[in-house]
């Protein structure tokens, strides 16, 4: 066998494991969104399900499948979904598994103002994620501009995201307590993420969201690889880098701001979706769609753990956070571990 | 340190230097007076000082003097937790040499915060001294957790690091503390005080029962600032100067620990007044620990009580609670902070 046969199966092979494995995760997603459809107070069998689906009338089943939990399992996926691509993306676009948007501060801000536009303008739907998407853009700038000095360190930007985020989140606690109708119960609820209360209409705005954003960073995914290798190496390479990051930096935010306003700042997933997506397809090969897909499972997960594991009803980002948060300390210790420098 | 070191070996110097130090203290001292007499005065409800003089004999027959009353109470609270965190920043910044140091950002208040809630819904504390030894208790194992985590590898425990692991477990621990709350709807708005951190639940019998713990912690803070002094040249120079490195910090960040545990457990998670006022007191005072602390201790009472005024004063007729107040005037200095630093060195 000749040195190009070798690598030409190698490369092959790679890409039909590369492949097996993206097809097992989709599989798990759709497995997790079967499930939640049929697990709840009443067990419906996937027949019945089906039929709902599909439109045909079944006693019980229609109500509380084809309003409740339909709705609910897709703004799941769809929320998952969102987070995972949003994360991968900066994590990959600033070279730091930290820099992922809910810890420097763009999911705060996306908080901040959804709360703002429901809790004190009272608004709903579509001025709701403008208002979101508005402010993730605004506090991405922001943090930018912060941390720039000449040029942006990674380690900086994280610092100065985390000052961010620390008084955004005060800010959107602030705004809950001053709200007499959401006792605090529902404010925490909101707060760590929660899907009670999906309507068809979260779904509508989500599904456009994500049918207009997701493609456009898929199909960034080789540009933004390059953009790994640093600036001058990816223009070398002809990716026009400054258009390339913009045109990223707005369509992750808003999957992000999208998804805040739907569900909430869902703890974590942005954060945990690109390192989980990095570990199973190994160092050859984009991470960012098997983000989306682990960012879709996540939520569906933690969200049917969530409601039905425990005495009590969880709200999703409860679980994502409590999971979610050992695997972010476990990630620093190893990187101290290791000697790096973050 | 740099005056000390500058100065020539005379003695008219050194002495002129205390002198400036010892008015700048006198100068927080007179701030704080009239802080404390401002925190009594404003409200959400105008009163006039007849009402006031007569509250503080002890009339509660009008609105205006029954609202005094309650004033009183909380501001002292506000002075004795402000005193305390600011203290305990001090020394933080000291025992780990971090400029990022603060109670709030390396999640130990957070902890405190945790342990409580998990004792009030698990194992049903109800006294303010079970809620203080519990919240020391969460305090002290957060602090060695993170310490632990940001010191691992290679420089050591570095500001990046620790502020990293700080934050991190920051919001580890919050994911637990929603967690706990939210699973027991019975005892949420008993627990709610330790979401928020906020001084308008004070009560006398609260000050009473925490009063002791921060005397001791206050005791081995402002005992310990000789050794700082002395570990701000390093540990191998400390070791040199005959000082016992490991049982000097480990004395002092008890001090910390119990101080800010002990607050937490009164007044809820109330950050960055440890990171901000140290730095303050730094550019008025000098970065010696004996003169250092005790203006910390002053700057931090001075902070919180003018937050607290701020917070009532803004959203009249209800309030800001102070934790909300201190995190929006914080964290733009603590990004200062990170600005300021060389990128080396973080």
């Amino acid at each position: 066998m000749t040195a190009l046969a070798l690598v030409r199966s190698g490369r092959l092979r790679r890409r039909s494991r590369r492949r097996a494995l993206i097809g097992l995760l989709a599989a798990g997603v759709a497995l997790a969104f079967a499930l939640s459809l049929m697990i709840g107070h009443t067990f419906y069998p996937p027949a019945d399900v089906l039929a709902v689906i599909l439109g045909r009338d079944v006693p019980g089943a229609g109500f509380t499948v084809g309003e409740l939990r339909l709705p609910r399992a897709i703004v799941a996926v769809l929320v998952g979904a969102g987070f995972g691509l949003g994360g991968v993306t900066f994590q990959t676009m600033l070279r730091n598994q930290l820099a992922s948007p809910d810890i420097i501060g763009i999911t705060a801000g996306a908080g901040a103002a959804a709360t703002l536009a429901i809790v004190v303008l009272r608004l709903s739907g579509a001025q709701v994620s403008a208002f979101a998407i508005a402010a993730g853009l605004g506090v991405a700038v922001v943090v930018y501009l912060l941390s720039y000095r000449h040029g942006v360190a990674g380690t900086r930007l994280i610092l100065v995201g985390i000052g961010v985020a620390a008084m955004l989140d005060s800010v959107t606690a602030y705004l809950l307590s001053r709200a007499g109708e959401w006792d605090l119960q529902q404010a925490m609820r909101w707060l760590a993420g929660s899907l009670n209360g999906v309507t068809w209409t979260d779904v509508r705005w989500l599904t456009w969201a994500t049918a207009v954003l997701a493609p456009i960073l898929l199909a960034q995914t080789r540009p933004l690889g390059l953009l790994r290798l640093g600036d001058d190496t990816a223009s070398a390479l002809g990716v026009r880098v400054d258009r390339t990051r913009i045109v990223l930096i707005v369509a992750a935010v808003g999957l992000i701001a999208f998804g805040t306003a739907a569900a909430g700042p869902v703890a974590f997933v942005a954060f945990l979706s690109g390192p989980i997506a990095a570990r199973i397809v190994g160092r050859h090969g984009s991470p960012v769609l098997p983000a989306a897909l682990i960012g879709a499972l996540l939520v569906t997960v933690a969200d049917l753990l969530g409601q039905w594991a425990f005495g009590t009803r969880f709200p999703v980002g409860v679980v994502t956070g409590v999971l979610g948060a050992p695997y972010l300390l476990y990630l620093i210790v190893r990187i101290n571990r290791s000697g790096g420098s973050l | 340190m740099t005056g000390l070191a500058l100065a020539p070996p005379g003695v008219a110097p050194r002495r002129r230097l205390a002198r400036a130090r010892a008015l700048g203290l006198a100068g927080l001292a007179v701030l704080l007076v009239v802080a404390v007499a401002a925190s009594v005065a404003f409200g959400a409800r105008d009163v006039g000082w007849a009402d006031i003089v007569a509250a503080f004999g002890g009339q509660a027959e009008t609105f205006e003097q029954a609202a005094v009353t309650k004033r009183i109470p909380r501001t002292l609270l506000a002075v004795v937790a402000g005193a305390a965190l600011g203290l305990s920043g001090a020394v933080m910044q000291g025992v780990t040499r971090n400029p990022l140091a603060d109670p709030g950002i390396l999640g130990v208040n957070t902890g405190a915060a945790l342990a409580v809630s998990l004792g009030v819904a698990g194992f049903g504390l109800v006294t303010h001294t079970a809620y203080i030894w519990t919240a020391i208790a969460g305090a002290a194992v957060t602090a060695a957790g993170v310490y632990v985590v940001g010191s691992l590898g290679r420089g050591g425990a570095t500001p990046l690091k620790l502020a990293l692991a700080g934050a991190a477990t920051s919001a580890a621990l919050s994911s637990l503390i929603t967690a706990v709350v939210l699973g027991r709807n019975d005892i949420a708005s008993v627990l709610r005080s330790w979401q928020i951190g906020g001084v308008g639940g004070g009560s006398f019998a609260a000050l009473g029962q925490v009063l002791p713990f921060l005397a001791v912690g206050v005791a081995l803070s402002i005992g310990s600032a000789r050794s700082l002094n002395s570990l701000a040249l390093g540990d191998e120079l400390a070791a040199g100067l005959g000082e016992r490195v490991a049982v000097a910090r480990a004395g002092a960040a008890l001090g910390a620990v119990v101080l800010c545990g002990a607050t937490t457990a009164v007044a809820g998670p109330i950050g960055f007044v440890g990171l901000v006022v140290p730095h303050a007191c730094r550019l008025l005072i000098g970065v010696d620990h004996r003169w250092l602390l005790p203006a910390s201790a002053l700057g931090g009472a001075i902070l919180l009580t003018v937050s607290d005024i701020a917070g009532r004063l803004v959203a009249r007729p209800s309030e800001v609670d102070v934790g909300i107040v201190t995190a929006l005037v914080g964290a733009p200095f603590f990004i200062h902070l990170v600005r300021r630093q060389k990128v080396r060195e973080l």
